[in-house]
């Protein structure tokens, strides 16, 4: 795949050097790893292998594998670690390959990750990041394809992160690894091959805000990760047929930018909310809510939400393609809020 | 690698022409699996156990039709060896209805009741634990059945090895572990994943029988295993077999192979388990040129049907995307 949608204008300027998502996460740890003596990076084949994505790829080479370090198959022991190396004053960050291998140290994430700040009264934070994979689309099955990162925007403690664009997988590491707090940045598996062109020097990129990634005043479209790109095809068949979608990408899942999806309602009236991820108990069920809560008298119609099936995914192309949301069921529903119909 | 020069009646004694056939069934497949997965039939990730053949006929061969074996995304030639039927696992690649899972699960998650074979295990040490809970089942109900729990050296750095080993040596549960010590965790080398590389000695810490065996001789590997159930089976609780073998081609269709040299793999295939058998049947008069050649055209024709039933196979309906999430029928 090789979306350009986030090219951000049709002529870049000259210092604008073309690129891959991939590749500016991987620029991301360059920097990170040179700016901070602190900072190192651990997961399993990051090292030799050169990161199961190609993200690290040549780091090790460069700073050494004491900094660039393969770990054991044990998810729970090296996240683990990464918190005592943080409490004892490192910045280290942590790969774990997948989401769905990540279960094995939620534990850690939750339960020491999240909680030791409040725990000890104020007296133990963790400045620590993970990053992982997330998301469906490449007939991985049902163990390698979920989107999970919702669970993780339940934890208090945690930040969460979900870069969807060249510039925030380039600019979201630096504050992630300045924030005293742990943070998770999930990285979209159909996103690394993104390709754009990104300004030198890279943007700064906030942690705290969500981006109006397309204008409009008709309906306020809500995504985020891997969703945003079928989000932005849907909002142009809405162009096609006059209706002008306000695209808004969540970009940080915890803690959510309210005030940036209020705005936008106040404005359009009317709102989707698009998560790859199982609709019962999704964060798609918090967006909407939070928009019924605060927002109920700017609503025109229901808020609508467009969700992955309630399927574990499956292998055959046409049933994943059938359990994730789609450009065109994006379009109808949007239309639904518009003309009461799809 | 020493040759394997076992002679006449201990070769036919063992079977070996039978295992033999066995593990060049499961290289054909896998070859043609490659050939499908670069023509875009097959997709996903696809593991393949080529240089491996020997454990998965070597162990399977040893097991009753009652036993049980959970397997990992490395399994084809497990499901094979198992009796799945190859146009079902081929189906199962091509995304059918018709696979061995309905299109669901893919080349990492083969599933297949009736003959007791429990995956297709992506999650690396996942399928750990349920196995201890099989076993334990058996026990419970006086059964002797074994459960074959079978992973890679890299799982064994999982809490899930620690917690199963320790669980199922206490209870003395029916288990075999099966490690197929393929040397590498996808780039990782054994050594730079554990922090004492003699696996069979760690399993023997937990307090149960442990061997190691060649795991390219296949007659070495089934004569561990028949040794090892023999135990499991009369209640000596669980075993661990470490089985040395090596594959010859990368982790996964993704894996560009950079982290090991090309002469260490050119060294492992010195010493692969199919010609290294072939020739000491001939040698020994065991086995004609003639029969390999007609068990190649057997194996090479039902490949060919089981691709041409996967071609010609049903999609799954759309309709019936949500089958399967919860059973069909009344709640028991
Ligand atoms: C819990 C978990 N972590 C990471 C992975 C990614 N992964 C898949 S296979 C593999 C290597 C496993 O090596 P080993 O257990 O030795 O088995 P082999 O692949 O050599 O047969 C890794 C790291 C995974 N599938 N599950």
């Amino acid at each position: 795949m090789t979306t350009t949608w986030a090219r951000p204008a049709d002529s870049p300027s000259p210092d604008a050097a073309v690129t891959t998502y991939r590749e500016a996460l991987r620029e991301a740890h360059r920097e990170a790893l040179r700016r901070d003596p602190r900072v190192f990076l651990m997961g399993e084949d990051v090292a030799r292998y050169g990161g199961s994505f190609a993200v690290s790829l040549g780091l090790a080479e460069e700073f050494g594998e004491e900094r660039v370090r393969d770990t054991p198959l044990s998810e729970s022991a090296f996240t683990g670690a990464g918190i005592g190396a943080a409490l004892r004053g490192m910045r280290p960050i942590v790969e774990i390959m997948t989401v769905n291998f990540s279960l094995l140290a939620l534990d850690q994430i939750l339960n020491n990750a999240a909680t030791l700040l409040h725990m000890s009264g104020g007296q133990l934070a963790v400045p620590l990041v993970i990053r992982m994979t997330t998301g469906g689309g490449r007939q991985l099955a049902a163990q390698h394809s979920h989107s999970l990162e919702g669970w993780y925007a339940h934890i208090p403690g945690l930040r969460v992160l979900a870069p969807a664009t060249l510039e925030d997988a380039r600019g979201m590491l630096w504050p992630a690894l300045e924030d005293p707090d742990p943070v998770l940045i999930f990285e979209h598996g159909s996103l690394y091959p993104l390709k754009g062109t990104l300004p030198d020097p890279p943007p700064e990129v906030d942690i705290a805000h969500a981006a109006i990634r397309r204008a409009g005043g008709d309906v306020t479209l809500v995504a985020y990760g891997g969703g945003l790109g079928k989000t932005v095809a849907a909002a142009d068949l809405l162009a096609a047929e006059g209706i002008e979608a306000e695209v808004v990408d969540l970009r940080v899942l915890r803690p959510l930018d309210e005030a940036t999806l209020l705005d936008s309602l106040a404005k359009t009236h009317r709102a989707v909310v698009v998560d790859e991820a199982w609709r019962s108990g999704s964060l798609a069920a918090e967006v909407s809510a939070r928009l019924s809560e605060k927002g109920f008298y700017d609503l025109d119609a229901p808020v609508e939400r467009v969700c992955g099936a309630e399927v574990p995914l499956p292998y055959a192309a046409h049933l994943e393609q059938a359990a994730l949301p789609q450009p065109e069921g994006i379009a109808a529903a949007a239309r639904r809020t518009v003309h009461g119909d799809g | 690698m020493t040759a394997l020069a076992h002679d006449r009646e201990a070769l036919l004694a063992a079977g070996a022409p039978a295992l033999l056939r066995q593990m060049i069934r499961v290289r054909r497949f896998e070859e043609k699996c490659v050939e499908l997965y670069s023509a875009t039939k097959i997709r996903g990730f696809l593991h393949l156990c080529i240089g491996e053949e020997a454990v998965a006929v070597g162990v399977i061969s040893s097991l009753a039709p009652g036993d049980a074996v959970v397997s990992t995304y490395r399994e084809h030639g497990h499901a094979l060896a198992r009796g799945v039927p190859m146009a079902s696992v081929m189906a199962e690649m091509f995304g059918k209805a018709t696979g061995c899972s309905h299109g669901r699960g893919g080349s990492m998650h083969l599933f297949d009741a009736e003959r007791r074979f429990y995956g297709g295990n992506a999650i690396v040490g996942g399928g750990m634990p349920p196995s201890v809970g099989m076993a334990l089942a058996d026990q419970m109900n006086g059964r002797s059945d074994v459960t074959a729990c079978i992973f890679g050296e890299g799982a064994m750095a999982e809490g899930a090895w620690h917690e199963s080993a320790n669980l199922a040596a206490l209870w003395e549960l029916p288990v075999l572990f099966v490690c197929e010590n393929n040397r590498y965790a996808m780039g990782t080398a054994l050594a730079r994943e554990h922090a004492e590389t003699d696996l069979t000695a760690r399993a023997a810490s937990y307090g149960m029988v442990a061997w190691s065996a060649d795991g390219m001789d296949v007659l070495a590997v089934q004569e561990a295993a028949q040794r090892a159930t023999a135990l499991v089976r009369g209640g000596g609780g669980p075993c661990f077999l470490e089985l040395r073998t090596y594959r010859f081609r990368a982790h996964s269709m993704y894996d560009p192979d950079r982290y090991r040299d090309k002469a260490e793999v050119e060294r492992w295939r010195a010493s692969d388990p199919i010609p290294r058998l072939t020739s000491d049947l001939l040698a020994q008069e065991a086995l004609a040129e003639s029969e390999v050649a007609t068990w190649e055209a057997e194996i090479e024709q039902e490949i060919a049907a089981a691709v041409q039933a996967a071609e010609a196979a049903p999609l799954e309906p759309v309709e019936d995307l949500t089958r399967f999430v919860t059973s069909e029928g009344p709640p028991r």
